[in-house]
């Protein structure tokens, strides 16, 4: 699926530096021979029970929609303001952990500090403990009661019931998806380069922007998308946390939650709206990045070519 | 104006002290473990010895432990440059902004460090491949590319780390030529498994094992009149120890091997030294004839270039591909190896 | 071959770094995934599990009944169910009551799915109505208890709230439920009573929710059932609405049509309905039906 060989610009690169006498014999083979993958076949049969066991509740979903009257369903004021709050929301979560999990992901990866792995179990917590919990831990801090909430409070902030309180929501339980994917990429891509940057004399800022990030973009983009769909579907810590107020704090999924309760129907058809939304939205941006090293890699599968002698 | 460097790691059990002339270049040899790498990077800035100082034109790279606090100078302001054995080109970057990334984090315009960047690539033959991505280049180009970039820092000193490692047969004699031509003048280290490299591109050699220098010299006195059997054999010489005695050399088993004394002051420890194309190889012991008979029983046979190399414990010999099959020669024969004592070089250890 | 093993490392670390961060957690995530499976295998094969166990048919004599007894009810009733569960297991040593506590509409979605619910009690009218609409209620439903709402405050008062009027000033953080729900329709018809035009920070969507937000001290006030102010105790303040005519939310109970234990479902019918289940529920705070 992930197959740096098949991005155009891997096959661009390959067929550009094919010329007539260059040694090279790599270039213009569109099919990748067959190569030898060492996967019994029963694991096949295994591997599609997993994925029919994830597509047929879905299949299953789609088949209650009522498409007569999808349209009629998913545009009522409350759906719409449900999806716009939606997506409003979620876009800002994303943001809040690319601008926090960035940082966290550097440091878990290459910081070297007392606490590290103590650092990193507690930042993944999210992903465990059930979301209400984390919507108790939220209100517990930022609360009106709460540990900070109480500060807040007197210098007249309130965050619970307001839709920063659901953008934190979906912070707290998407940072984890982010900082996880990015860590593994920084892992995987090595400080090879940026000490190559440093001795070429560029400071530490310089590194991670010219460097660091362009390299492991792929690893961020695909985390994004991880914590924006995360965002999307969260629902619990928002419930507890920040309230349901159409347009305010009720998100798609409060809202589905609340239409089941008068009409399945309109549940049903705006599950698969949010579905829709997610996969169009991970679609999208998961096709776009191709690592750099990844392509660096795919170029040099042909072992060393001929050298250009002058 | 030079460089000085000693340091301690003792993570990696190296004890170091090394000092580079301004436009000398140093080979570093030895084996894997020897502590070669450790140099490099405490050099370069990216790893920190537990103890030690660098000066490097009269300013301090590191002083540890120094006067409190500790004196570290991050790698991007040592104003040393690094070529390791992977080309390590940024592969988000074309041929020409790799090239121009170090003079523009040093502070130099856009234009002025691609400008910067065209000079050098021509200089090391890859102005053709300036638009290209990393992706794009064989191995031996993108090891070009990385000289071209390491150079257009203009480093006050080039560390190269197995440059030509990576290479393949016919890649790394250009890149080796190449660097003959951009090292002249300049001061470098080059750790190198390869005597060539050595012999083409170093002024002085630096024989590293176990975490220490164990001897240093001008090349060619190193690879001639090898005092450790690591430089013996990088020579590609036999080397036996022993007593020396005059224009024998008594080894600890009793045996005695005669040759000609290569002078030098020292004693009585001793060494003898000859190339294994100087080696008889034999089924039965020749009689007569003042030359040295080994006993030997054959480990392997590798080819080298358009001989054999046979290999019998510490020893070894080269014989055509014909001598070999007339004696029947097999890992487990037993054969004598014979040397004349003309061959043999004897000098104090 | 080099590009695939990039591109698996690159996957690879990230499962890694999961892995090490939460072993047990996979682990679970695997089981439960065979559970589920091995649930969808099975549950063509025993759609009532547990239920009719023993010869339940044979007699008619209370003391001789035995097997399991499914009860759905609504989450309001937790408190008063669980006991006279209890006391229904006293009384009939043979019989197991297992209980199902959950949002009235949330249980009727499962019944109609094949839940295998022998009695069920709900805490509006409408949702038992979705029930005997697709004929799975057997017989009529009976009414067996009332509940009213009230005001809730934290106790310090916070926003110095001592009616219902006050709740619904400009600035008060009010939390009632969401009208699409029986306690939020309740809250509305009941504001409708008093005229008032109610501004809440929340609508959420069940009532321990919004009890929950004002125990937390995070809302100033919130409209819950009088049954839930009880359970509460004096984690919040009640304050009655203090209306001529209050909506009454009437609880209904009936029996399953489809189940296996009909005189098991009567019997604890009949304890719920009866003399000793009035007392129950009005020490729970339930008014009559």
């Amino acid at each position: 699926m992930r197959d740096a060989g098949a991005h155009p610009n891997a096959r661009a690169a390959a067929s550009r530096t094919t010329r007539p006498g260059d040694g090279r014999t790599r270039g213009g083979t569109r099919r990748r021979p067959w190569q030898y993958t060492g996967v019994p076949a029963w694991i096949y049969v295994v591997a599609a029970l997993g994925a029919l066991f994830i597509l047929l509740p879905l299949a299953g979903m789609v088949a209650q929609v009522q498409w007569g009257q999808f349209w009629e369903l998913v545009s009522s004021d409350s759906s719409v303001a449900a999806l716009l709050l939606s997506l409003r929301t979620a876009a800002a979560s994303t943001v809040l952990c690319i601008v926090f999990g960035v940082p966290l992901a550097l440091l878990l990866a290459r910081g070297q500090f007392f606490g590290q792995r103590i650092l990193r179990a507690l930042i993944l917590l999210p992903l465990v403990v059930p979301p209400v919990v984390g919507g108790l831990a939220l209100l517990y801090t930022f609360g009106r009661q709460g540990l900070i909430g109480r500060s807040l409070e007197l210098a007249g902030i309130s965050i619970a019931f307001s839709t920063t309180a659901v953008v934190m929501a979906q912070t707290f339980v998407a940072l984890p998806f982010l900082v996880l994917s990015l860590e593994g990429t920084l892992r995987t891509a090595g400080q090879k380069y940026e000490a190559v940057a440093a001795t070429l004399g560029a400071r530490p800022g310089t590194v991670l922007r010219r460097i660091t990030l362009p390299l492991v973009l792929p690893g961020l983009i695909s985390g994004a998308v991880l914590a924006f769909a995360r965002s999307l579907g969260e629902f619990g810590a928002t419930l507890t946390f920040a309230g349901s107020l159409e347009g305010v704090t009720r998100t798609m999924p409060l809202e589905i939650y609340l239409q089941r309760e008068t009409s399945p129907e309109a549940a049903v058809a705006l599950s698969f709206l949010l579905i829709a939304v997610a996969v169009v939205v991970v679609a999208v941006t998961y096709r776009v990045p191709k690592s750099p090293l990844r392509a660096l890699a795919a170029g040099r599968t042909s072992g060393p070519a001929g050298e250009v002698t002058p | 104006m030079s460089l000085s460097f000693e340091a301690v790691l003792a993570a990696r059990n190296v004890d170091v002290s090394l000092h580079v002339e301004p436009g000398e270049t140093v080979a570093v040899m030895g084996p894997n473990g020897a502590g070669k790498s450790s140099v490099v990077q405490s050099l370069a800035g990216l790893l920190k010895p537990d103890s030690g100082l660098a000066v490097l034109d009269g300013e301090p790279l590191f002083q540890l432990p120094g006067d409190a606090p500790d004196l570290w100078l991050p790698p991007h302001a040592r104003g040393v440059g690094l070529l390791a054995q992977e080309p390590l080109l940024f592969p988000h970057l074309t041929v020409l902004d790799n090239v121009a990334f170090g003079p523009r984090s040093r502070g130099a315009s856009r234009r002025d460090s691609r400008d910067a960047a065209r000079r050098w690539l021509t200089e090391v033959h890859a102005a053709e491949l300036a638009r290209r991505m990393p992706a794009q280049l064989s191995g031996g180009q993108a090891q070009r590319v990385a000289l071209a970039r390491a150079l257009a820092t203009e480093p006050a000193l080039l560390l190269l780390d197995e440059p030509m490692a990576a290479l393949d047969v016919n890649s790394a004699p250009f890149l080796r030529s190449l660097l003959r031509r951009v090292l002249a003048g300049r001061r470098a280290i080059i750790v190198t498994h390869d005597v060539l490299d050595a012999l083409m591109l170093a002024d002085r050699i630096i024989v590293m094992d176990g975490g220490r220098i164990v001897e240093s010299g001008p090349t060619a006195a190193v690879l001639t009149h090898p005092r450790s059997a690591f430089a013996a054999s990088l020579a590609g010489l036999n080397v036996l120890t022993g007593t020396l005695d005059g224009s024998t050399l008594a080894m600890p088993d009793g045996g005695l091997v005669a040759g000609q004394p290569a002078g030098g002051l020292g004693g009585p420890e001793g060494l003898a030294a000859f190339p294994p194309s100087a080696v008889s190889v034999f089924l039965a012991p020749p009689a007569g004839s003042p030359r040295n008979c080994f006993a030997v029983v054959v480990d392997e046979l590798e080819p080298q270039g358009g001989h054999i190399r046979v290999r019998a414990g510490a020893l070894a010999a080269d014989v055509s591909a014909a001598a070999v099959a007339e004696l029947g020669l097999a890992p487990g024969v037993e054969v004598f190896f014979v040397v004349k004592a003309a061959e043999v070089r004897l000098y104090p250890a | 071959m080099n590009r695939m093993n990039q591109e698996s490392t690159a996957m690879k670390s990230v499962a890694n770094t999961a892995r090490r961060g939460l072993p047990g957690v996979r682990r679970l995530g695997a089981a439960a995934a065979v559970g589920a499976m091995l649930a969808l295998g099975l549950a063509a094969c025993s759609a009532t599990p547990g239920a009719s166990t023993g010869p339940a048919n044979t007699g008619s004599n209370l003391n001789e009944l035995s097997g399991t007894l499914n009860v759905y009810a609504a989450a309001s009733l937790k408190t008063t169910f669980t006991e006279l569960a209890a006391k229904f297991e006293e009384s009939n040593p043979g019989v197991k009551v297992s209980l199902s506590f959950d949002g009235s509409s949330t249980l009727v979605t499962q019944i109609k799915e094949g839940a295998p619910a022998d009695v069920f009690a709900s805490a509006d009218q409408a949702n038992m109505a979705k029930l005997s609409d697709v004929g799975l209620v057997a017989g009529t439903p009976k009414d067996f208890a009332s509940n009213v709402l009230t005001l809730v405050v934290p106790p310090g008062n916070p926003a110095n709230i001592a009616s219902f009027a006050d709740a619904a000033k400009p600035g008060v953080k009010l939390v009632i439920c969401a009208p699409q729900v029986p306690c939020g329709a309740a809250s509305a018809s009941d504001a409708a009573a008093a005229g008032l035009a109610l501004t809440p920070v929340s609508e959420d969507l069940n009532v321990t929710s919004v009890l929950g937000k004002v125990t937390s001290g995070e809302a100033d006030a919130g409209l819950v059932y009088v049954t839930d102010a009880k359970t509460a105790g004096d984690k919040v303040k009640a304050i009655p609405l203090g209306l001529d005519k209050p909506t009454v939310n009437l609880y209904p109970i009936a029996a399953v049509n489809t189940s296996k234990v009909p005189e098991l479902a009567q019997g604890f019918m009949d304890l719920v309905t009866g003399a000793e289940g009035r007392k129950v529920l009005t020490d729970a705070g339930f008014g009559k039906p």
